[in-house]
């Protein structure tokens, strides 16, 4: 079923909808059925060039392309922002390469692309996370021969990510991974959540959306059917643990959700903000207020007070 | 008793051959719970193609390796499978390199190395993995305090022992050693051959020791083989061998070295 997009640069090529050819798709959507046949398992795939850099979401990408439909409405976020470059540019790419309706809003999204967060508004049965890996293989830092992390996935050897945590242990007192903390997946695979928090952790376990991992560098799919167990590795005598904030956010005053942290000068002053910016903005405009919030656009206030 | 006279490891006909060349010919022997085997010759003689073939990681050409397991009593080691034998391999067996950089993981702390096959087993309580490895660095006369220490601020002697207690932490049966004490001083050497005869007699280990040193072998092996051109041609008692050598090529390494 070709289905081409009109390219509205004057005489420049029409596309095939979601810029890649049907081919592809289904060598995509191939992987991506054995990914969720196995949960956890990293099902290699042929990757292809896409027109941005590796590291940029190359793998996203492709995995969105080969899910996507006219109908779907898509949301992309980059450390839990809708407004950052990389979110805005992919939500751009496929505004234009698929002609779907985009959205900012959680609740709207059929397809939501991210990096490194999950958002904070529960998701439903009838959406679909996306997400861009940078590294599939949770055992590389530890065994840097593939020949051997493959093997040690079939015999679940998997004593050595424990070797990783005990480190942490012995070298800052805690597990101190914060970001693709290690998750065993139906008690039966090692995944590593790519560059995800390990506060978002805990939501991925018995998730009612679909989740879908796409690598681009490393051409590897992964994948976790709706409501499948994602456990944390951890030590009996150091249970698994999400980051707390004594801050709230300043702009919504919310304590729930995963806080960034942002210089505002060089007199050490800070805030703390979501880092999801659709929550944080359905918060602000249902009343909540953090201290921070003067009612008026972020900065505008700073500036004044600077010129002063 | 009976269990005790029964062997722990047999090695019946084995041959490794690369392509037309011989690695080791037609080597058969027994080994039983708390022996140590040395084998002895020189370089290129077949001593590491049979160590290896006889420990699961290089598969012979022809020959049987049959180990008594603890479970499933008398298994075919190349008949198991890879699963099975890879738990037998970091589990009842140990490893020894003569290069400790090859048996270590020089990324991670003394503990974590020494915790690493425990954790593969199942230990999940730090501080339980962390005590046994704290001890075992004490069993092998390395001070408590390196334990958070990389190996790779270790010295050689050191990180030799470092691994010996890594490989042993899980209470193994049969140890493989090859030329342990190889890169090591004389006077480190001494001291690491006096701790492992310690740790042989004490956990009753069955060891089989890849040596050209016949000192070593002397010191600390009950029975020695020799090997020449992938063959053994002299087998028996250590201090038989060593003091009324049969073969000639025997005869020759024994009167090469030094007598006091």
């Amino acid at each position: 079923m070709e289905q081409t997009v009109k390219n509205p640069a004057d005489g420049a090529p029409d596309y095939n909808f979601a810029y890649l050819d049907e081919q592809t798709k289904r060598m995509i959507r191939r992987a991506l059925l054995k990914a969720v046949a196995i949960p956890g398992y990293q099902v290699p795939f042929a990757g292809r060039e896409m027109p941005m850099p590796y590291g940029w979401g190359t793998g996203g990408v492709q995995v969105t392309a080969a899910v996507i439909g006219p109908n779907d409405t898509l949301k992309v976020i980059d450390q839990g922002a809708d407004d950052t470059t990389n979110a805005v540019s992919i939500r751009q790419f496929f505004a234009k390469t698929a002609q779907v309706a985009t959205t900012e809003k959680t609740a709207e999204a059929s397809i939501i692309q991210t990096r490194h967060r999950i958002p904070e508004k529960e998701l439903r049965e009838d959406q679909v996370l996306v997400y861009q890996v940078p590294i599939p293989e949770p055992l590389r830092f530890l065994e840097p021969r593939e020949t051997e992390t493959r093997k040690m996935h079939a015999l679940e050897e998997y004593g050595l990510m424990h070797v990783k945590l005990y480190e942490d242990i012995a070298r800052h007192g805690h597990i101190a991974t914060t970001y693709a903390y290690p998750v065993m997946v139906d008690d039966r695979y090692v995944m590593d959540p790519s560059p995800t928090p390990k506060f978002d952790n805990p939501k991925m376990n018995d998730m009612a959306a679909l989740q879908l991992f796409g690598a681009g560098r490393e051409k590897r799919i992964y994948a976790l059917p709706p409501y499948t167990k994602v456990k944390s590795l951890d030590f009996e005598d150091h249970p698994f643990e999400v980051q707390t904030w004594e801050d709230e956010c300043g702009m919504c005053g919310a304590r729930d959700s995963y806080l960034d942290e942002v210089i505002l000068d060089d007199q050490g002053n800070r805030m703390f903000v979501c880092s999801d910016t659709d929550y944080c903005a359905e918060r602000q405009e249902a009343g909540h207020r953090g201290p921070q919030h003067h009612d008026q656009p972020l900065g505008t206030a700073d500036r004044g007070k600077a010129a002063e | 008793m009976t269990q005790m006279n029964e062997p722990l490891l047999r090695v019946d006909n084995l041959t490794m051959m690369y392509g037309d060349r011989v690695g080791c010919k037609d080597v058969s022997f027994e080994l039983r719970p708390g022996e140590v085997l040395g084998i002895v010759g020189e370089s290129g003689s077949g001593k590491s193609t049979l160590l290896r073939s006889i420990s699961a990681q290089q598969e012979p050409t022809k020959g049987v390796v049959e180990y008594q397991t603890r479970i499933d009593g008398v298994r075919d080691v190349y008949q198991m499978s890879e699963a099975q034998r890879r738990l037998l391999m970091r589990t009842d067996w140990a490893f020894v390199h003569q290069n400790p950089r090859d048996g270590l993981r020089m990324n991670v702390s003394a503990g974590a190395n020494i915790g690493e096959r425990l954790m593969a087993i199942g230990d999940r309580h730090y501080g339980n993995i962390r005590s046994n490895a704290d001890s075992w660095l004490g069993k092998v006369e390395i001070a408590s305090e390196r334990l958070d220490d990389l190996p790779s601020t270790f010295s050689g002697g050191m990180q030799q022992r470092l691994q010996i207690a890594r490989n042993l932490v899980t209470s193994p049966r049969l140890v493989f050693m090859d030329e342990p004490t190889g890169g090591l001083d004389v006077s480190v050497q001494a001291r690491l051959l006096d701790l492992l005869r310690g740790l042989v007699h004490d956990l009753n280990l069955a060891v089989i020791i890849v040596t050209h040193d016949l000192a070593v072998a002397r010191l600390l092996s009950h029975r020695l083989m020799v090997m020449q051109q992938g063959k053994v041609i002299e087998h028996g008692l250590t201090d038989q061998v060593l003091d009324d050598p049969q073969h000639p090529y025997t005869q020759l390494l024994v009167s090469s070295i030094l007598q006091n």
